[in-house]
């Protein structure tokens, strides 16, 4: 079990190295084989209006002459122990993890992303307790009661919510809860958990409960499917046959066995959301991380990009690293196989 | 209670189980009635769909009550179970009559521990604590036969091997001292070395709880083992019963001929070929009019006529207490056995 814990984790460190190389390999290295050059980048920092000389200048400051591998390696060194920027201003100490300076504010991307990381994760968290507890009982209830109009109901709105795009029913909801029935806030009016609870609850009850609808959805047919399955699996007949209550039998037996492929699509949906719910975020104008991706790419700000999509990959890798970890817990055959 | 003090211990009266398809009914239980008494062990052999395990389930009261249609009559010591209601036959399940299945892998929860299952087993008909129930669940094991038990109790089904799990999947249907015990296909899954010690393993168990024992099996060899009494089931129906000495010294039914004849004897010399039996188990939704066996049976011609159009009754036959369904007449079938189909099985 410690060896698979070890092993798991060192895998998980090497793919984050893997990821971190192909991300920075695809903004910095595709850019310049299609032609830029390392002046086009300088000019990002220093501006149009600069001469050629300062723009040369500090794109030797910068590096942005040295081999890719080089300019990775110093990047990474930054994330892990910190790096010195030199922008002609005097040298700036970025601490790590540094991911260096946006292009645009000349702000740290670090403390940027620390800053939306709560506004993410309030999101997802609350989205991911609704669409759990919706989709789970709709889906063993569904599946208890096939071919009941209950069920048909069940899945006919769940295909629905699966089908339906989330810049559809969030700008549907928002038209008539925030805005007809002035139910809900409106977009942009998020509020720190730190700050105001209520004001918290009320900016993202909505926000949740539109994210929560397409996953709710989703979780409620695979729970159903996992559930016909595992009801008719001969350990159920087995489990009736020693007199147990039904309840027993459908719980501790059944959705038990069924709760396990959930467990991995779960931690893989929500590493994913951790890393931002793009366009919840959007819809609703939270300042999260999916957000900051969004306004990052538009202007063009690589060091954003970077720093929100290794970030991002960081979500993923851990997530799976905990449902690898989990599915030791719940599958003994996993644990001691 | 209207019963009399002579009605056995396990008695089944025109027991009929049919499942409401989209393809129409499938009957696969057609009026079954047999009796059985504690100690004593009843085999009930058939091919695949005769109804073996849709009786047993029928039994155990365990079926989807949204498309089974269950009737007739099961009395179990006394109590009927088949208009009872489900909370009380669930008290009984696993407590006065319990059940062993074909393959203990799938049978048993992946997720669980050997001895988890069976102080559940236990504790769902005896309010105690988990140390009691989890003593009684080390002590079954060492009961069956599983070295180490206080050990292995925390091993799980994957960590067991094919016959230790068959062990522990009878120690979890003994652990409440069952009166009556159905075995489907106990050893159909196991080495043929590993099935030997479980039939015996059950057989010593047996005497030892002085429980009834429904043995449901196509393999004659097992009833051979195990049965006082054999039942032969065909199409949802019995066309056979008698004790084991009558089915497999006097048999009567072309049917049972037949299983005998493509049954391997090890015993045998000579043996060059089985002989099998032609066609197939018939549908249980479309069954074939008249003898449900006609289609398949070599002596048919013999009933002149009266094998594809009339149901035969199931009635009384050469051995004591031995019936069988068959437009024969008894002598004829006597012939037929003696002269005709005993040397052939003994010269093949």
């Amino acid at each position: 079990m410690i060896t698979y814990v070890i092993r798991r984790l060192l895998a998980a460190v090497v793919l984050l190295f893997v990821i971190s190389a192909a991300t920075f390999a695809i903004f910095y290295l595709i850019p310049r084989l299609a032609g830029s050059s390392p002046e086009t980048l300088a000019t990002r920092y220093v501006g149009r209006a600069a001469t050629p000389e300062t723009v040369n200048l500090i794109a030797h400051r910068l590096g942005f002459y040295d081999p890719v591998w080089l300019q990775y390696g110093r990047w990474i060194k930054g994330v892990l122990v910190g790096a010195e920027y030199d922008y002609g201003a005097g040298v700036e100490h970025c601490p790590a993890p540094c991911f260096g300076y946006s292009f645009i504010t000349r702000q740290p991307v670090w403390p940027d992303l620390l800053e939306r990381l709560p506004v993410t994760l309030s999101l997802a968290l609350g989205a991911a307790v609704l669409w759990l507890f919706f989709g789970l009982t709709t889906g063993v209830i569904s599946a208890l009661r096939r071919g009941s109009m209950l069920d048909r109901a069940a899945m006919g709105v769940s295909l629905a919510g699966v089908s339906l795009p989330i810049f559809f029913t969030g700008m549907i909801a928002l038209t008539i809860f925030s805005y007809r029935l002035q139910w809900t806030a409106p977009g942009g009016t998020y509020t720190p958990f730190t700050e105001n609870p209520a004001a918290w609850f009320y900016a993202l009850l909505l926000p949740w409960l539109v994210l929560a609808l397409q996953f709710s959805a989703q979780y409620a047919r695979l729970t159903r499917a996992g559930m016909l399955e595992t009801m008719g699996e001969d350990y159920i007949r087995t489990a009736r046959a020693k007199g147990l209550r039904e309840r027993d039998v459908t719980v501790k037996h059944g959705l038990r066995a069924a709760l396990t492929p959930i467990l991995t699509i779960f931690g893989l949906d929500f590493g994913l959301l951790l890393g931002g719910a793009v366009i919840t975020e959007s819809v609703f104008s939270l300042p999260g991380l999916g957000k900051y991706a969004v306004d990052a790419i538009t202007t063009n700000d690589l060091p954003k990009v970077l720093g929100v999509t290794l970030m991002a990959a960081f979500f993923v890798v851990v997530a799976n690293l905990v449902v690898d970890l989990l599915y030791a817990v719940v599958d003994p055959r996993v644990r001691l196989g | 209670m209207t019963q009399s003090v002579t009605q056995p211990f396990l008695e089944v009266k025109d027991l009929k189980v049919h499942f409401n398809t989209d393809d129409g009914v499938v009957r696969s239980v057609d009026g079954l009635t047999f009796g059985l008494e504690r100690g004593r062990t009843l085999g009930i052999v058939g091919e695949s769909g005769s109804g073996k395990s849709v009786t047993s389930l029928g039994i155990m009261g365990i079926y989807n009550k949204r498309n089974a249609d269950v009737t007739g009559e099961i009395w179990l010591d006394g109590q009927e179970l088949v208009n009872a209601s489900p909370e009380s036959v669930r008290k009984l399940r696993g407590n006065k009559l319990a059940m062993i299945f074909q393959d203990p892998l799938s049978a048993m929860h992946p997720y669980y521990s050997v001895g988890k299952q069976i102080i559940e087993a236990y504790q769902v008909h005896h309010n105690v604590s988990n140390q009691v129930a989890r003593k009684h669940a080390v002590d079954m094991l060492g009961r069956v036969g599983i070295p180490q038990p206080e050990r292995r109790v925390d091993d799980y089904p994957h960590q067991f091997s094919g016959g230790m799990r068959q062990r522990a999947m009878i120690a979890m249907a003994l652990v409440n001292d069952p009166q009556l015990l159905i075995a489907d296909e106990p050893t159909t899954a196991l080495d043929v070395t590993v099935q030997a010690q479980i039939l015996d393993l059950m057989h010593t168990l047996q005497e030892e709880f002085n429980s009834a024992l429904i043995v449901i099996t196509h393999d004659l060899g097992v009833v051979a083992e195990l049965a006082d009494d054999v039942l032969v089931m065909y199409g949802g129906r019995c066309v056979e019963f008698g004790s084991a000495t009558t089915i497999f010294d006097r048999p009567e039914h072309p049917y049972t001929w037949g299983l005998l004849g493509s049954m391997p004897r090890m015993d045998r010399p000579n043996l060059e070929r089985l002989v099998p039996i032609p066609g197939l188990p018939p549908s249980l939704i479309n069954l074939p009019t008249g003898c449900h066996f006609h289609p398949r049976c070599a002596y048919e011609p013999r009933t002149g006529g009266l094998g594809s159009t009339v149901t035969p009754e199931l009635t009384r036959a050469g051995g004591t207490n031995h019936l069988v369904r068959c437009h024969l007449p008894t002598e004829e079938r006597q012939r037929i056995w003696a002269q005709e189909v005993k040397p052939k099985l003994e010269a093949s």
